[in-house]
């Protein structure tokens, strides 16, 4: 397949992911809100600094409110992480491989798009916030089932994968990253054990992961725990685990892949085998962190390999 | 809606679907009364219908404007047009009797040009055409045949005749909305599809793809197929897409491709290199390779043309196609289809008056009120003076162009186009004009859409269809009458 259309396919999987990790995101801050106590003052602004977003808000508001912060994550069109901007990049990358990505996927992402335009303000505003994000989720999720079921499963598919797994392995360290952050706001709070289950339970339900958490650990829900099951586990598909370990089985079937290959297993080795779940606070976001910038590393490495600037 | 179709008043202008008032043509006739049993809020519901399939479909199309590019949704009317299959038969004969000509045409042109030494045509029409390629001279593509997709423009006039308005042989546009259009109505109107016997349309994307495939160089292997886009900018990306799509090609732009020094063209993929055979491209000749026409396209490949040439890759259509696109040329095709085929067309021309020629030249000039003037090599319906619609600076300034260079303008008499129902505001009917391009391809074999592409100017009185220039568009219906017939007497037989 020619290299533009696997990058714009793999773009395309990426947002359309970010889409729906971003959702999930703000929901776990959402649903954090119904269940700690009253006097836990959360920020929102966590959210921006896990995202490493900073700069680029401070640019535009003053005011690190709840309200600017939905603002910037759901409509603002020169933030590449909100929903309105990814949503703009699926739609260009699928209008630009409509001969490979099935047709339905293409209306739906246009329906999508027109539900977000017309309903953002439900988003920004607390009242119909969840019905707004579970919409998004929901439609996001169709897409990605149609794919399944639709695609031929051949190199296109692959490159989707590889975006989907390889964004969804960086959103789920942000994700955690979230729950540490605001963890360690609450250490000086008197309700902080509870206030803490609390939070992890919610980042679990975030991202659907809490049934699996319990079948697979038969434990409460506990810090090591919840960290440990969303990096090492290598069957939750959110996990990062199971992500390097999708990327690896596109790998075995494209062209070329040995660099990436041996990317990803340099991550495996270094940073999951002998990962320590008793790692928390400011040593756990170093960490994620870490990830974080060895996933970007290993996005330079697919582009080069299979997207190069030939000459 | 019975009292809106019965104010409709089709005077003045031949009108698709009704004759009278009050009465609908035999082929619209179960149309029409289906239509008259809905309501002013069922049309307005199904009005909405149409405009919310056309945005969950993301059939768009773009405009250039001073603020940049925007991307529209396609702008469509759900009143269908309605042309009976007896006379669409005769009309597809004459287009493909069209279209071979034009091909053997080309072909002498750019071989021993016996059209001209046998006097029938005047060589400085070549000569002076701006868009014959010396660059082609002696090349002898497959099956002879240099336009192998060529939308044609056929209006009807007042006489409910359909006359060719011009050939459009370079990239002729708007088939993918001629398909689009029908899925669109069927979600708007399915009742309708069970009454009536409304032809298919949907096999043109197969066609196209046989009829590349048949040029491909390569026989003993499945051919490599690409549409080459000028990308996303272009106003017909949309199309482009589209038809790879349909066809299961590879959609590229000109940085995906790269010509090697064995003269073959290969597509950029994540695998190498992969050979290309065939490329249906969507670029004008001029900006195809730099190497050859304009040296700073950066749309093109450079190398292109020395593929082509060496018959590495075929081209559609094939540079230097245009040359008979010209509307000089278009003034001469009765001769032409008369000198190669030994047939009478089958199709008639618009009048046309040639504005190198002095006499005529005298004529238009007198009477550019009453007159279309058209640039010789334009398309887009730029450049162009409506007389009757003009004002007395705009005629000034055509005379003057005229007289400076009159071999680059043609006049043709103002047509009294045909109208047909369009809805105006949420649900009222009223006659708006409108034109009709069918398209054609030829290579092997040769294929004409059933109907084709329905162009409809939205305002009231405009001659102007084109979607650039606020035209909208049509769902077009070729239905058999006679097979209403013959489903009574299979059944009387039945009994």
């Amino acid at each position: 397949m020619l290299s533009k259309v696997a990058e714009r396919i793999y773009w395309a999987a990426r947002y359309l992911e970010r889409i729906e990790s971003t959702a999930r995101l703000i929901s776990i801050y959402d649903k954090l809100l119904f269940d700690l106590p009253r006097s836990v003052d959360l920020s929102w602004y966590n959210l921006i600094e896990i995202n490493s977003l900073q700069e680029s808000f401070n640019e535009r508001y003053s005011v690190k409110d709840e309200r600017n912060v939905m603002k910037f994550l759901l409509g603002d069109e020169s933030n590449p992480s909100s929903v309105v901007y990814s949503l703009k990049a699926v739609r260009e990358n699928v209008r630009t491989t409509r001969d490979v990505i099935p047709a339905d996927v293409w209306y739906a992402i246009n329906s999508l798009n027109l539900y977000v335009k017309e309903h953002l303000m439900q988003g920004v505003n607390r009242s119909k916030r969840y019905e707004f994000l579970t919409e998004v989720i929901e439609r996001c999720q169709q897409i990605v089932g149609i794919l399944h079921s639709d695609m031929p499963h051949d190199e296109a598919w692959e490159f989707l994968r590889m975006g989907w797994n390889l964004e969804r392995a960086d959103m789920t360290s942000r994700n955690l990253d979230a729950a540490v952050a605001a963890i360690m706001e609450m250490s000086d709070v008197d309700d902080a054990v509870n206030s803490h289950q609390i939070i992890w339970l919610n980042l679990l339900r975030s991202l659907n992961a809490d049934q699996g958490y319990r079948r697979c650990t038969r434990n409460a829900v506990r810090s090591e725990g919840v960290v440990d099951y969303l990096v090492t586990n290598t069957d939750f598909p959110r996990a990062i685990a199971y992500c390097l370990k999708a990327l690896q089985m596109s790998c075995a079937r494209l062209p070329n892949s040995g660099l990436v290959a041996e990317g990803i297993q340099s991550i495996e080795a270094e940073c999951l085998e002998s990962f320590d779940s008793k790692l928390s606070g400011q040593p756990l976001r170093d960490y994620l962190n870490d990830v974080q910038i060895r996933i970007i590393n290993m996005h330079q490495t697919i582009r080069e390999t299979w997207f190069p600037a030939w000459d | 809606m019975q009292n809106s179709w019965k104010a409709y008043d089709p005077t003045g202008f031949y009108d698709e679907l009704i004759s009278t008032p009050g009465n609908a043509r035999a082929p619209a006739k179960k149309l029409i009364s289906y239509l008259k049993t809905l309501s002013p809020e069922d049309m307005e519901i199904r009005r909405n219908a149409a405009e919310a399939t056309i945005q969950a479909m993301g059939v768009s199309f773009t405009v250039y404007t001073d603020e940049g590019n925007i991307d529209r949704s396609w702008p469509f009317d759900i009143i269908p047009r309605v042309i009976s299959k007896r006379q669409w038969d005769q009309t597809a004969e004459g287009l493909k009797q069209r279209l071979q000509a034009l091909n053997l045409f080309i072909d002498d042109l750019y071989h021993d040009q016996k059209i001209i030494k046998d006097g029938i045509i005047p060589e400085f029409v070549l000569k002076q055409s701006s868009n014959y390629r010396k660059e082609c001279e002696g090349i002898s593509p497959k099956f002879g045949v240099w336009a192998h997709i060529c939308g044609t423009d056929l209006v009807r006039d007042s006489d409910g005749e359909f006359y060719v308005l011009e050939d459009n042989l370079r990239v002729p546009s708007g088939v993918s909305y001629m398909l689009e259009n029908r899925s669109i109505m069927k979600r708007v109107f399915p009742e309708v599809f069970e009454q009536v016997d409304i032809a298919p349309i949907g096999d043109y994307p197969a066609r196209l793809f046989d009829t590349l495939s048949a040029l491909s160089p390569n026989q003993e292997k499945k051919p490599v197929i690409a549409v080459l886009t000028p990308g996303i900018f272009n106003s017909a990306y949309f199309e482009h897409a589209f038809l790879a799509q349909q066809m299961g090609a590879e959609l590229v732009e000109g940085s995906d491709l790269v010509v090697g020094d064995d003269d073959c063209v290969y597509m950029k993929t994540i695998a190498g290199l992969e050979q290309v055979d065939v490329i249906y491209r969507r670029i004008d000749d001029l900006f195809l390779d730099p190497e050859v026409f304009n040296p700073d396209s950066v749309l093109g490949v450079p190398g292109l043309m020395r593929a082509w040439r060496n018959g590495k890759v075929a081209l559609a259509n094939a540079p230097g196609a245009g040359v008979a696109d010209d509307k000089v040329v278009y003034a001469y095709v009765p001769e032409v289809i008369k000198y190669y085929l030994d047939q009478d067309p089958i199709l008639p021309n618009v009048e046309t008056y040639l504005c190198y020629d002095d006499k005529q030249r005298e004529y238009v000039l007198a009477n550019l009120d009453k007159l279309v003037v058209k640039p010789a090599n334009e398309s887009g319906g730029y450049g162009m003076l409506v007389g009757p619609h003009s004002t007395k600076k705009e005629r000034e300034t055509f005379a003057e162009l005229i007289k400076a260079k009159p071999r680059n303008y043609i006049a043709q008499p103002t047509l009294a186009l045909s109208t047909a129902p369009t809805i105006v505001g949420k649900h009222t009917p009223e006659p708006r004009h409108l034109d009709l391009r069918p398209f054609i391809l030829q290579s092997e074999k040769s294929y004409v859409t059933t109907g084709g592409l329905t162009r409809v100017a939205m305002k009231k009185g405009s001659l102007v269809v084109n979607s650039s220039q606020g035209g909208g568009s049509k769902d077009t219906w070729i239905v058999d009458t006679d097979a209403d017939k013959k489903t009574q007497q299979s059944k009387k037989v039945d009994e």
